[in-house]
C-alpha cells in the first residue's frame, strides 16, 4: 500500500506502470484520476486545496486498510495533491490491484466515495470575481450508505 | 490543548491554530466557551450542523468527552477527491 499526500504533480503514466508491474498474481488493475474541472462559466483561475497534515495521512491509510479488508486486493495506491491547482491539473489518483476485476473496480469506487467525505481536504474555487469554498454535496454523503 | 481550524472556519476565526487552557468537559462545552469569548467565534460556531470535529486527528462528534484529548480540530464537511 502506498499513500502520498503531496503538493507536486504526479506522472499518471509512470505511477500506473510502476503500480501495475508490482505482482503477476494481479490480473486486474483499476486506476481512477480526478482532474480540476473548470466552472460552467469557464472562469476558474485556481482551485486551492487545503488539508489537515497528519490527519489526512491517517484517514487515507484507514480508508485503504478498510478496502483491503473488504476486498481481495494485491495492492492499493492513493495519491492526493494539495495547494494551488489550475483547471485541467490532476488532483488525485487511486489504483487498485486484484486477482479479478470485480474486487479492483469495487474497491476503487469505495476508496473514492470515502475519500470524498472522510479525508480532511477542502477545496476553494478562485475566480476573477472572488473566492468560494466548495460545499460538500449530500449525494457524496449518501454514497457511503451503499457500502 | 491545541485547537485547529480549517477552511472557512479558519478564515472566520482568523487563525489556523491556538493553544487553549480549558476545563471544558465535552466538545460542546468548548464550543460554548469559545463562542462566549468573541463574536468571530460565535459566528464560526453558529450552525454546528455545518461543522465537523476531530479529536486527536480522528473524526468525532460534539457530545464527545475532551478527557485526555490533546488536539481538537473544527472544519466544514470535507470535499476531497
Amino acid at each position: 500500500m502506498r499513500i502520498s499526500v503531496q503538493q507536486e504533480e504526479f506522472d499518471l503514466g509512470a505511477e500506473a506502470n510502476t503500480f501495475a508491474a508490482g505482482d503477476d498474481a494481479n490480473g486486474a488493475i483499476v486506476t481512477f484520476t480526478g482532474v480540476v474541472r473548470d466552472l460552467a462559466s469557464g472562469d476558474l483561475d485556481v482551485m486551492e486545496i487545503e488539508h489537515y497534515p497528519g490527519m489526512t495521512e491517517r484517514a487515507l491509510t484507514k480508508i485503504a486498510e478498510e478496502a483491503q479488508q473488504r476486498w481481495s486486493l494485491g495492492d492499493v495506491l492513493v495519491i492526493h495533491r494539495h495547494g494551488r491547482l489550475a483547471p485541467g491539473d490532476r488532483i488525485m489518483m487511486v489504483a487498485t490491484a486484484a486477482r479479478h476485476r470485480k474486487d479492483a473496480f469495487e474497491a476503487a469506487e469505495y476508496l473514492m466515495d470515502y475519500l470524498k467525505s472522510r479525508a480532511p481536504f477542502w477545496k476553494k474555487e478562485i475566480t476573477t470575481s472572488g473566492a468560494e469554498w466548495v460545499a460538500a454535496k449530500d449525494e457524496d454523503e449518501d454514497a457511503l450508505t451503499r457500502w | 490543548m491545541d485547537v485547529l481550524y480549517f477552511a472557512w472556519v479558519r478564515e472566520r476565526i482568523g487563525l489556523p491554530k491556538e493553544r487553549i487552557e480549558t476545563e471544558a468537559a465535552t466538545v460542546s462545552d468548548l464550543v460554548a466557551e469559545l463562542s462566549a469569548r468573541e463574536d468571530r467565534y460565535a459566528a464560526a460556531f453558529a450552525d454546528l450542523s455545518a461543522l465537523r470535529v476531530a479529536l486527536d486527528q480522528e473524526l468525532s462528534d460534539f457530545d464527545a468527552s475532551l478527557v485526555g484529548v490533546r488536539e481538537v480540530a473544527f472544519f466544514p464537511p470535507m470535499t476531497g477527491g
